[in-house]
């Protein structure tokens, strides 16, 4: 059988492409931007559920920037309702763990810390830490899932 | 002698006063200055008084002395400069005390002394009077005499001649005067004739002149011979001896001269004068009749010097003391008149003299010779108050000193405890924290190996992951007894309350155990009295760690024989202890010796106090005493001291050998503690262990009708009832054993008889007295005469009454059964593999009869079902806000076939459970906004209860909800957070267990088996 070039490059690009996803995937693990929960969601993916991880991303995504602007607006307010800012932000923990966003959990955790204290300059330096780590999360994840799309455009199979 | 007896009085007394004022200081302190100053004049006054008031003061003041002392502890500094002032004052006041004692008891001597001085001076003073006034008197007989013989004759009887004679012999009576002579009056009208009569003139004193003419004269004309030499000469011519002569014959009294040189001898002397007159005069006659009516004048001479020098040689002690005497007739200008004259300052004694003449005035002086000796008596009385005093406040100083070194000792004692109590709860906390650390990975690892033995894999790699699973559960377990062990240390482990069955648990550790034995052929049964309640209320979790442990440790040590487990009430086999004296070593489960189990509770403090309230059966306590007997390699002596100290172990090389940390046994000591029990053993070296162990729990089943009820629907539940009313025989020569295979059987609602031998089985079927459904043959008996076993099974198949007599073989392990299992006569009994329990033996039951096929029944081992194959199928709610959680959840029980719905909050979740529905499960978040998930649970448990008690009573009918007459859905927790999510808690509203986010799929298997197998 003979392979026309073009199928031959897109195999090849489908090889670089898997490479890259590979290489990129242990980067974000390396770099503790995921943990095995992450993994946990891609297993829990198959044909009779095939964007299951997109889907539950997409969700945190929503859910987080709707928190993201709670929580700002909690803290932006002259008495500060510590008990709705800690519930925002064990929302926000809670999904962080589920879909193994590990750097926006931890940043949660000692989130949390400050509302037991009740401290509202650490709070406020939390929740921009929060937003920091998030949108970074979302960046890797957003490449992420672009390189994917890539794969599965190519006609690749996405390598778990 | 009886001076010194008073001085010793007075010390005593003293000394009795100062141990008062010790007593009352030491007592008193706290009282305050006011207090001390009391004491302090008190002390002055009697010391019986100060006694009574001291202890009016003590107890009036007892409370107040306790409080004040608590309040001091706090105020250490404070007291201490207390103690300090009062030191001082304490020194200071016997520094004046001994002083005083000292100055008393010299004042005392000095008086003394000059008591006596006095007293001999006195004495002195009198003798010397006494001797002048004989001599006086002596001289004044003489005037009479001259007066008589001289005067009251013409012509005078007495010349010179006869004077100087009588005078001379007549001395001794006068020994003080050295000579006496006579004067005449001689008025100058007369001095011619007397001169001419005489035969000299009258001359001068001082000059032996002749004397110039005068008024009168006073010519001596007899003298004693000593003095002879004052013949003819005037008497008035000499200024004393004139002053003299002229005072005597105006008073009529002997008068005396003042001390002066005498002139032959030139020592001092004094002439004494007496008048002598021509009438007898009365004694009240005026001194110039006295003059007119004198004749002459008779005068002695004392030589004062030497009388006294006489005198005082007659005394006794006279060098003691120096005598001066004095003439003080002129005040500012004395004479002395005897002894030298030295002016010291000296103690004296002046006394008075009396020589008869009242113008004169003489004194005696006397003096000590020595100086006062020092008063050593005072001196070592007062020192040797001082040194007791000083002792005291040297002992009461140490005391204070040693007190307070002690509660500085004690504050840091305290202070290193407080320290070394926050180490240790620091150190406990570190351990807790640690072990949910890694607790938390190994979960993930956990997980993570469960999914990887869900992929493809060949043999070897399976093999790989299911070595990795078990050391990574075996971490677990050890972590988890960890976490136990520091909760142990911080207290913090509590008992929780809820309704088991105990049978149940039992079962199930059995299953857990039932591999292992298998594997080493070790048998394993369990043995619970029909007396215990099916259902108690108590902590199930930590009654079955208490006998997995044990079970455990047994399974370790024990390569044959047997591990046995039974359960009794405490009154049970408190009754039975005379009883059971037949339990011979032979008669075991697997007929090796054992250990005598009652061995193990000698030193338990229940069966100490037989008969106590704590037996009352009216009570709803239950006393189970549960014990572990195992045919291992026993405890070595020399451990049996440690078997219950944590991370202790036999020995090193057990550890090596079997593993573990050495605290489980700790651990289960202090749970049966919590248990209101006690734990102990029996060890043999080679022959085995039994444990045992006492718990009180409460039942579970409030009455007795209920009892009943619940025990019938419990073994309804428990198994099916398809076997109830059937009747089994067992062939069993072993009692114990027979006995354990009686009770799972009877379990399942099956009658059972038991024989020791086929022969005999055979006879009671044979004689049909009773139907026999099962026939459960010990493999050892079936083993041991197979042709009779064949003949038996072809026998029990012959006699046929319209329902089969099923066959089945009892047996530890496959490995065990011959291979010959008898095949003759095409009759092959069904094996049962031991450890029976009542679900195993159902199912196995069931099988091999086919009654009840309902597939339900597995046999007991942990089924290697995958969790897709528990789960497929069932409707499944998952409650959580978390979207994200939510989606994360529902997908994981999907994947598992599960068929999930998600609500986001705990109001739809109550309302979706509500009756009749068809979930077969749900799963909840705690931390939930508006309701959480503890509270939905507990509304829909009571919805569920509601409901259920109204279908059973009829209110309801059962049709509408679904013939389920008792509503109760699984309800799992789901938290991330494992130490909120306490057993207890999510037990106490309901919930049947949790499961940890993100799902774990051991764990989630672990808790989904509990209701879907």
């Amino acid at each position: 059988r003979h392979r026309s070039r073009r199928e031959q490059a897109q195999i090849m690009e489908v090889g670089q492409l898997q490479r890259k996803f590979v290489d990129y995937t242990a980067s974000l693990f390396c770099e503790g931007f995921l943990d095995a929960q992450f993994t946990q969601l891609q297993q829990l993916q198959d044909e009779s559920n095939p964007d299951f991880v997109v889907e539950v991303v997409s969700l945190f995504f929503e859910d987080t920037e709707k928190l993201l602007n709670d929580l700002t607006r909690a803290l932006d307010q002259q008495i500060v309702d510590f008990k709705k800012v800690d519930a925002h932000v064990h929302q926000l923990k809670g999904s962080s763990s589920s879909i193994g966003a590990q750097r926006v959990r931890n940043a949660c955790i000692a989130f949390r810390n400050f509302c037991e204290e009740q401290n509202t300059d650490a709070c406020s330096k939390c929740l921009q830490q929060v937003k920091q780590e998030y949108s970074l999360a979302k960046n890797k994840l957003d490449t992420l899932f672009r390189l994917e799309q890539q794969i599965a455009e190519a006609g690749g199979a996405v390598p778990m | 002698m009886i001076y010194v007896i008073g001085i010793g009085l007075k010390v005593g007394h003293l000394f009795l006063m100062l141990c008062c004022w010790i007593v009352s200081v030491i007592s008193m302190n706290w009282l305050g200055n006011g207090g001390v100053m009391d004491i302090k004049t008190d002390f002055l006054g009697d010391g019986g008084k100060l006694w009574v008031n001291l202890w009016e003061k003590i107890s009036g003041n007892s409370f107040k002395v306790h409080h004040h002392y608590y309040q001091y502890i706090e105020s250490k500094r404070v007291r201490k400069t207390w103690w300090w002032k009062l030191l001082v004052i304490w020194v200071g006041f016997f520094i004046i005390v001994s002083l005083w004692v000292y100055w008393y008891m010299s004042s005392q001597a000095v008086e003394k002394r000059k008591e006596t001085l006095a007293s001999m001076c006195d004495e002195r003073a009198r003798m010397l009077q006494d001797q002048f006034n004989v001599s006086l008197n002596h001289v004044q007989a003489m005037s009479i005499l001259i007066s008589t013989f001289h005067h009251g004759m013409n012509p005078s009887a007495i010349d010179q001649r006869t004077f100087a004679r009588y005078t001379d012999r007549t001395a001794f009576e006068r020994p003080l005067t050295s000579g006496v002579a006579y004067a005449v009056r001689v008025l100058h009208s007369e001095r011619e004739q007397f001169e001419k009569q005489q035969g000299w003139t009258i001359s001068q004193m001082d000059t032996l002149e002749e004397t110039p003419v005068q008024e009168e004269y006073a010519p001596v004309i007899f003298a004693q011979d000593t003095i002879a030499h004052v013949v003819s000469l005037d008497m008035l011519s000499g200024k004393e001896d004139r002053e003299n002569v002229l005072r005597a014959r105006a008073s009529g009294k002997g008068v005396l001269t003042a001390p002066f040189r005498l002139i032959k001898s030139n020592r001092l002397g004094v002439i004494l004068t007496f008048a002598v007159y021509k009438t007898d005069l009365p004694s009240n006659a005026t001194p110039n009749e006295r003059i007119q009516e004198t004749d002459g004048y008779l005068g002695g001479v004392f030589d004062i010097e030497s009388l006294v020098e006489k005198l005082l040689q007659q005394l006794a002690s006279k060098q003691t003391i120096l005598v001066n005497v004095y003439d003080t007739t002129n005040l500012s200008n004395p004479i002395s008149m005897y002894g030298s004259n030295i002016t010291d300052e000296g103690l004296q004694h002046v006394s008075g003299l009396n020589f008869g003449d009242p113008f004169r005035k003489h004194e005696m002086h006397c003096r000590f010779k020595q100086k006062p000796p020092w008063p050593w008596l005072a001196i070592m009385t007062s020192i040797g108050i001082l040194i007791i005093a000083m002792l005291v406040g040297h002992i009461f100083h140490a005391t204070v000193n040693r007190i307070a070194k002690v509660e500085d000792g004690y504050h840091e004692m305290e202070e290193l405890k407080k320290r070394a109590e926050a180490a240790d709860v620091a150190k406990s906390q570190f351990l807790a924290t640690v072990s949910h650390e890694i607790r938390t990975p190994m979960n993930g690892v956990l997980g993570m190996l469960d999914m990887l033995m869900d992929t493809d894999l060949d043999v070897t790699q399976q093999d790989y992951v299911r070595t990795a699973q078990g050391s990574g559960k075996a971490l677990v377990s050890i972590i988890n007894e960890v976490l136990d062990q520091a909760k142990i240390e911080s207290g913090k482990l509590e008992l929780e309350a809820i309704r088991f069955d105990l049978r149940a648990i039992l079962d199930d550790v059995l299953s857990l155990f039932a591999g292992k034995s298998q594997e080493k052929g070790v048998e394993l049964a369990v043995y619970i009295s029909d007396k215990i309640p099916e259902m108690l209320i108590g902590d199930p979790g930590r009654f079955r760690q208490i006998i997995t442990n044990l079970m455990g440790n047994s399974i370790k040590f024990t390569e044959r024989g047997h591990i046995f487990v039974t359960v009794h009430l405490v009154e049970e086999v408190m009754h039975s202890i005379e009883v059971e004296t037949e339990s011979s070593s032979k008669n075991t489960l697997s007929g090796l010796p054992v250990a005598d189990r009652r061995q193990s509770w000698v030193g338990f403090k229940t069966f100490g106090q037989e008969g106590s309230t704590s037996f009352s059966s009216s009570s709803d306590l239950v006393n189970l005493i549960v014990s572990v007997e195992d045919t291992g390699s026993g405890i070595p002596l020399e451990a049996h001291p440690r078997v219950f100290t944590p991370f202790m172990q036999v020995g090193p090389s057990i550890s090596r050998l079997h593993g573990g940390t050495g605290i489980g046994l700790s651990i289960s000591k202090y749970l049966v503690g919590l248990m209101d029990g006690e734990i102990g053993f029996v060890s043999l070296p080679k022959i085995g262990s039994t444990f045992t162990f006492t718990a009180v729990f409460t039942n579970g089943c409030s009455n007795l009708n209920e009892q009943k009820e619940q025990h019938i629907s419990n073994q309804s539940s428990a198994v099916s009832s398809d076997f109830r009313g059937m009747k089994a025989l067992v062939v069993d020569p072993r009692s114990v054993r027979a006995k354990a295979s009686r009770y799972h059987i009877q379990r399942l609602g099956i009658h059972v008889d038991v024989v020791c031998d086929l022969n005999h089985g055979f006879s009671i079927i044979g004689s049909g007295s009773k139907a026999i459904n099962i026939v459960l043959i010990e493999q050892e008996v079936w083993d041991k005469d197979l042709a009779l076993s064949t003949l038996f099974a072809s026998n029990l198949k012959k006699i046929d009454r319209g329902f089969p007599t099923k066959l089945f073989l009892l047996t530890n392990s496959i490995g065990s059964t011959r291979s010959g299992i008898p095949t003759s006569g095409n009759y092959t009994p069904s094996v049962i593999m031991k450890p029976l329990r009542a679900s195993m033996l159902a199912a196995s039951l069931q099988r091999s009869m086919n009654v009840g096929n309902k597939g339900n029944y597995r046999n007991g081992e942990l089924p290697s079902l995958s969790l897709r194959n528990l789960l497929l199928g069932r409707r499944i709610l998952v409650v959580d806000d978390n979207n994200v959680n939510l989606l994360v959840a529902a997908g994981a029980l999907k994947k598992y076939g599960a068929d999930v719905v998600c609500v986001d909050n705990g109001k739809k979740a109550i309302s979706l459970l509500e009756p009749p529905h068809q979930f077969d499960a749900c799963f909840m978040d705690i931390q939930m906004p508006e309701m959480n998930g503890f509270e939905a649970t507990r509304r829909i448990r009571d919805k569920e209860y509601n409901i259920s008690t109204r279908i059973q009573h009829g209110e309801l009918s059962a049709e509408t909800y679904g013939n389920v007459s008792s509503w109760h859905v699984p309800i799992m927790a789901m938290t991330a957070d494992v130490i909120q999510a306490t057993n207890e808690e999510c037990s106490k509203c309901g919930m049947d267990g949790y499961v940890s986010k993100p799902f774990e799929a051991g764990q989630l298997y672990r808790e989904v088996s509990r209701f879907f197998l």
